[in-house]
């Protein structure tokens, strides 16, 4: 196919570089410089898209990210969704498709909707479908309003890639006011971040022919780029949209064609001590039947298609406007050879500076677009002239409309600066900042060059003073500009049977907007989620003020009254991955590993997830052995003969000072400062309102030195709570904590033959156990390693742990298998110590711990000391209890009648079976290697009083019957773990 | 995303904090007040508009609580409620 379209000289566009492309499967070419848009016009390509509900056929609308309608899928190597082609960079190769149509563009079965506009009236999903349940219509609706599938295909090579910044000052935009800001501050010697979202710098001056200092304006352009170029202190960056402006001046900017063919896109987080936002103006349209027919569009577009593009939009044109700028087009519009055909002009006087440039041109002042005529292509206009009330038809192709300029004050109102509506320009505009920014230019309701140039002077000699530098006078000779406007928030369409839209992208119309009015939607945020007008992803940008402006008007306030929703990040859409940048898979939380975690894997260990982030051995399972298998050859070991399990990954503090004794009374509910040297206890910590949080042990090493630890997934929590105990509520207690959790790795053995395999070991501690009984601990040496061992029991049976530093954890591990080995020893996973540690009742946090129940419910009342006033949590668990003793779900034990019958971890327990409201649950069940059968923990109610009862176990279609027990069910005196 | 001003470390990313909550009332004594003034100060959790004195933990750093007035509205950072202009 041909450029047919593509103008003979002009534009930015390079034709010695042509560009291959496909668009819906055929082939077009287009050249460097091109978006996917102007080169689809210039190939004469009109219908792009289909709308959103009505399935109507869309053209162009807009040149840049304003542009409403023209949504494609991009396939093969670039796959992403969701693209508008105004913004997407034309590349060899590209291939791109139209979302929303089945089975084509040029005939899409869904446009049968339009001809029922009655079936879909806004507020339609609300109404519609409510009863069942909204779920049961989703996906049907989905596809029917659905935008681009998420690509089949990854996206090509690369990564996405995450970057933080400081900067001095975070200027937005590189159009004039950006251009002429970035330099002057950038002389001062500050730190300058440049960022625009444009593929070239320049904003609107790459659109219009404006003259600065009697040059072409983009020529002082390549000046002041290449000038910054020179600087240090200034990082420049073309396509990187600012998207979001977040706390204390950190502001998101988004980077694409990163100069790095790696990344696929790169997310800054910029932190600026000033911003500098110079986000421009973006054109609203005009509200008028059928105006989304392709070949209506905003003026501005045109202009930019002609001049930055080099493509010629049509043959035949009428401008509708309510606003000078487009007379200022009507030049190099006629030098491209478009032929203006008339100029409808909904004001009664039109300025003189006007009409002096459309000197050879019909204007038709207090006129209005009535109608377009045409399907997939403007044909025809009707005009009515309001002062006679006639009706006139123009021939025409093509309809370029302004309904005038709102300042781009998204980012501005993101950083929750307020606006105000400046009548003079008919926009809203920033009002007050309330961080460190300014507005300049255009999205300040600037928009004369000449006035551009002065106001940036003016604010960045002031910002210089605040970042200690002097300013300059910068002088640039400009065009004359002059813009007056009189609003036109819509045609009159009371009568009118076409559709007239507010929002484009949505197929919001005039009537689902005086629908939603009729309704007493008066709101202008309940307008918008009862119509979805300005949702989406262009988020209203050329259609949401005609909407506040309607509400306004039928409501007889200003549109200051009426207000603006909020607006939210993202300014444009983003990728997620993007967003995500390398946080993918292990990256996003690391896994934590001790110095085993390369044996276990070379042992062939399962490994698992053992809370905050560990890795450990689940289980060791020889080839061709099931889990249980594995698991009951792991128990038996423990039980039998002697296990080592790595419990490295407890949480560990040392405790210094000469309140420590005091404060661990404090946070334990039994007294620990009554310790000797050298001993420990078992402890519970509550928090204030009674609910426990932690369990673990500590240790007295001398008078002012303790050590304690937590269980593995809370020992953050455990830091965090102590400190802030001692930070805010005992300030004047002298404890001092260390978190030695990554200090002290440790070697558990344990089993009856335990102290023979340490003994073995070779250690110059007696551990004999009149000399070393349970709960204590020596320091001395273990296989010529310094260790510090601990006599603690999570399994019941003889246990040491051996807490050595990690640089030496590896080489004791390995020697305890050497001479384990004539034990027969086994490394013990963490399945294996569940089994142990329900065999001896002891409880596991989230298991049967799960923030309802209390000490006494878990048969642990003793650890409550009755003779300290106060520790933390007692009161709450005093008051409690005092409220409701009775009917609490207590600790129990559950042998299943069946011995070879498993109860399924969280199996709800309701009396008597029935299917009535549960008295309880499992909280665990094991296979017992001590009792050749299934044991469970569960809590249930009053269960201390109810031993030899039957609990009924509800199934979804069985009974477990299983008789009520202690919750113990192996060496229930405690024997083995002193022995 | 704020910039939390640790007295030991200086400015640093939210992410490395942890937020415990505004700075109430004092633990009471617990046997010295009655019930519902127990209740009352476990549930009963200060969360004002306006400058606000709160607890952040500095978790990814240097492990210290400390205390910051914040305005919960414009989220500046001020020495004191005082300064608020
Ligand atoms: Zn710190």
């Amino acid at each position: 196919m041909k450029n047919h379209r593509r103008l003979e000289s002009g534009g930015r566009v390079d034709r010695s570089k042509r560009l291959n492309f496909s668009f819906n499967g055929r082939q077009y070419y287009g050249f460097e410089g091109d978006t996917l848009a102007s080169a689809l016009i210039a190939n004469g390509v009109k219908v792009i898209a289909r709308s959103f509900k009505y399935h109507r056929p869309r053209g162009i609308i807009g040149s840049g990210i304003e542009d409403p309608a023209s949504l494609v899928e991009l396939l093969d190597e670039n796959a992403s969704g969701n693209n508008l082609a105004t913004t997407v960079i034309l590349k060899d190769g590209l291939k791109a498709k139209s979302i929303n149509c089945w089975p084509s563009v040029n005939f899409d079965f869904g446009s049968i909707i339009q001809y029922f506009p009655k079936l879909v009236p806004a507020g339609f999903y609300y109404k519609t479908f409510m009863w069942p349940n909204w779920h049961l219509f989703e996906p049907s609706i989905r596809k029917a309003a659905g935008l681009a599938n998420a690509p089949q295909v990854p996206p090509k090579k690369g990564h996405f890639e995450s970057r933080n910044a400081h900067t001095d000052v975070l200027v937005i935009g590189s159009g004039p006011a950006g251009l002429a800001a970035s330099l002057t501050v950038a002389k001062t010697g500050v730190k300058v971040f440049l960022v625009d979202q444009n593929s070239e710098p320049g904003g609107n001056l790459l659109s219009s022919k404006l003259f600065i200092n009697k040059q072409p304006a983009i020529a002082w352009v390549d000046d002041m780029v290449s000038e910054l170029a020179k600087m240090d202190n200034v990082t420049h960056m073309q396509n990187s949209t600012a998207w979001a402006y977040r706390e204390h001046n950190l502001i998101i900017v988004n980077e694409r064609e990163v100069d790095n063919s790696s990344i696929i896109e790169r997310s800054w987080r910029v932190r600026a001590k000033k911003v500098v936002i110079a986000t421009g103006a973006i054109e609203r349209a005009l509200v008028f039947a059928n105006n989304d027919r392709p070949g209506v569009m905003l003026a501005s577009a045109v202009q930019t298609f002609v001049n930055r593009y080099a493509v010629k939009v049509g043959d035949n044109l009428v401008f509708f406007t309510n606003n000078d700028s487009v007379y200022s087009y009507i030049d190099d519009l006629e030098n491209a050879g478009i032929n203006i055909l008339a100029i409808i002009d909904s004001r009664k006087k039109i300025p003189d500076q006007c009409l002096s440039r459309a000197k050879k041109i019909k204007v038709m002042a207090n006129s209005i677009l009535k109608n377009v005529n045409g399907y997939k292509q403007v044909r025809s206009i009707n005009v009515q002239s309001l002062d006679t009330g006639k009706f006139e038809t123009i021939s025409c192709d093509l309809v370029a409309h302004s309904g005038g300029w709102n300042p781009a004050v998204h980012l501005h109102s993101q950083s929750r600066g307020s606006l105000k509506f400046n009548e003079k320009i008919a926009a809203f505009v920033p009002n007050k900042s309330i961080q460190n920014s300014i507005n300049i230019g255009a999205c300040n309701g600037t928009f004369a060059l000449a006035e551009i140039f002065k106001e940036t002077n003016q604010l960045m000699s002031k910002l210089s003073g605040e970042v200690k530098s002097e300013s300059r006078e910068d002088n640039f000779e400009v065009d004359e500009q002059h813009y007056s406007i009189e609003p036109l928030w819509s045609t009159d369409l009371s009568d009118e049977k076409e559709k007239a839209f507010f929002d484009i992208q949505n197929d919001v119309t005039y009537d689902d907007i005086q629908l939603a009015l009729l309704e007493g939607y008066s709101n202008v945020e309940h307008v918008k989620r009862y119509t979805t007008g300005g949702m989406g992803f262009d988020q209203g940008k050329t259609g949401n003020i005609n909407i506040i402006g309607a509400i306004a008007e039928q409501q007889g306030v200003g549109l200051d009254s009426v207000g603006t929703t909020t607006f939210r990040s993202p300014f444009t859409p983003v990728s997620f991955g993007s967003i995500n940048g390398v946080r993918q898979g292990s990256v996003v939380l690391p896994f934590r590993h001790t110095p085993v975690t390369k044996w276990n894997l070379e042992k062939g260990a399962f490994m698992y997830e053992a809370g905050a982030r560990w890795r450990r051995p689940g289980y060791f399972p020889k080839k061709e052995e099931g889990f249980q298998e594995a698991v009951n050859r792991e128990c038996e070991t423990v039980r039998y003969g002697v296990g080592v399990y790595d419990g490295s990954p407890l949480g560990k503090f040392e405790l210094k000072g000469k309140d420590v004794g005091v404060f661990l009374d404090l946070i334990y509910t039994n007294i620990m400062s009554s310790l000797k040297p050298g001993a420990g206890r078992y402890g519970l910590m509550l928090s204030d309102d009674g609910l426990i949080f932690d369990d673990g042990v500590a240790f007295r090493i001398d008078e002012n030195r303790w050590f304690i630890s937590t269980s593995s997934g809370h020992s953050d929590a455990i830091n965090q709570h102590m400190k802030k105990v001692l930070t805010f509520d005992r300030p004047d207690w002298d404890v001092k904590i260390t978190n030695t959790t990554n200090q002290w790795n440790n070697a558990t053995i344990c089993g009856p033959l335990a102290r023979q395999l340490l003994e073995k070991l070779s250690t110059n501690i007696d551990i004999d156990n009149e000399a070393f009984p349970f709960m204590t601990f020596r320091e001395g040496m273990v296989a010529e390693i310094p260790a510090r061992v601990i006599r603690v029991s999570f399994t019941g049976e003889l246990s040491f742990e051996i807490n050595v530093a990690p640089r030496n954890m590896l080489k004791l591990w390995e020697k305890i298998i050497e001479v384990g080995n004539e034990f027969k020893i086994l490394p013990v996973g963490s399945e294996a110590s569940h089994v142990l540690r329900v065999e001896k009742g002891f409880l596991s946090l989230g298991h049967e711990v799960d923030g309802t129940v209390d000490a006494y419910d878990l048969g642990m009342g003793w650890l409550m000391s009755k003779k300290k006033i106060d520790y933390i949590g007692k009161r709450s668990v005093n008051l409690r209890r005092g409220e409701k003793s009775k009917g609490r779900r207590e600790l129990v034990g559950l042998l299943p009648h069946n011995p070879n019958e498993a109860i399924p971890e969280g199996a709800p327990i309701t009396p008597k079976g029935k299917k009535v409201g549960t008295e309880g649950f499992t909280t665990a069940c094991v296979w017992s290697v001590v009792n050749k059968r299934w044991v469970g923990l569960g809590l249930i109610e009053d269960g201390h009083s109810r031993h030899g009862e039957e609990a009924c176990i509800r199934m979804k279609d069985r009974i477990i019957r299983a008789e009520i027990t202690k919750p113990i069910f192996h060496d229930p005196d405690g024997k083995l773990l002193r022995s | 995303m704020l910039l939390i001003n640790c007295p030991f470390c200086k400015e640093r990313n939210e992410t490395e904090f942890v937020y415990g909550g505004p700075v109430g009332v004092d633990r009471p004594d617990p046997n010295a007040v009655a019930d519902q003034e127990w209740v009352d100060f476990l549930t009963l959790v200060p969360n004002p508009t306006g400058p606000v004195f709160e607890k952040w933990w500095h978790a990814r750093g240097c492990g210290e609580w400390f205390v910051i007035c914040r305005d919960t509205v414009t989220h500046e950072i001020l020495e004191s409620p005082d300064e608020k202009s």
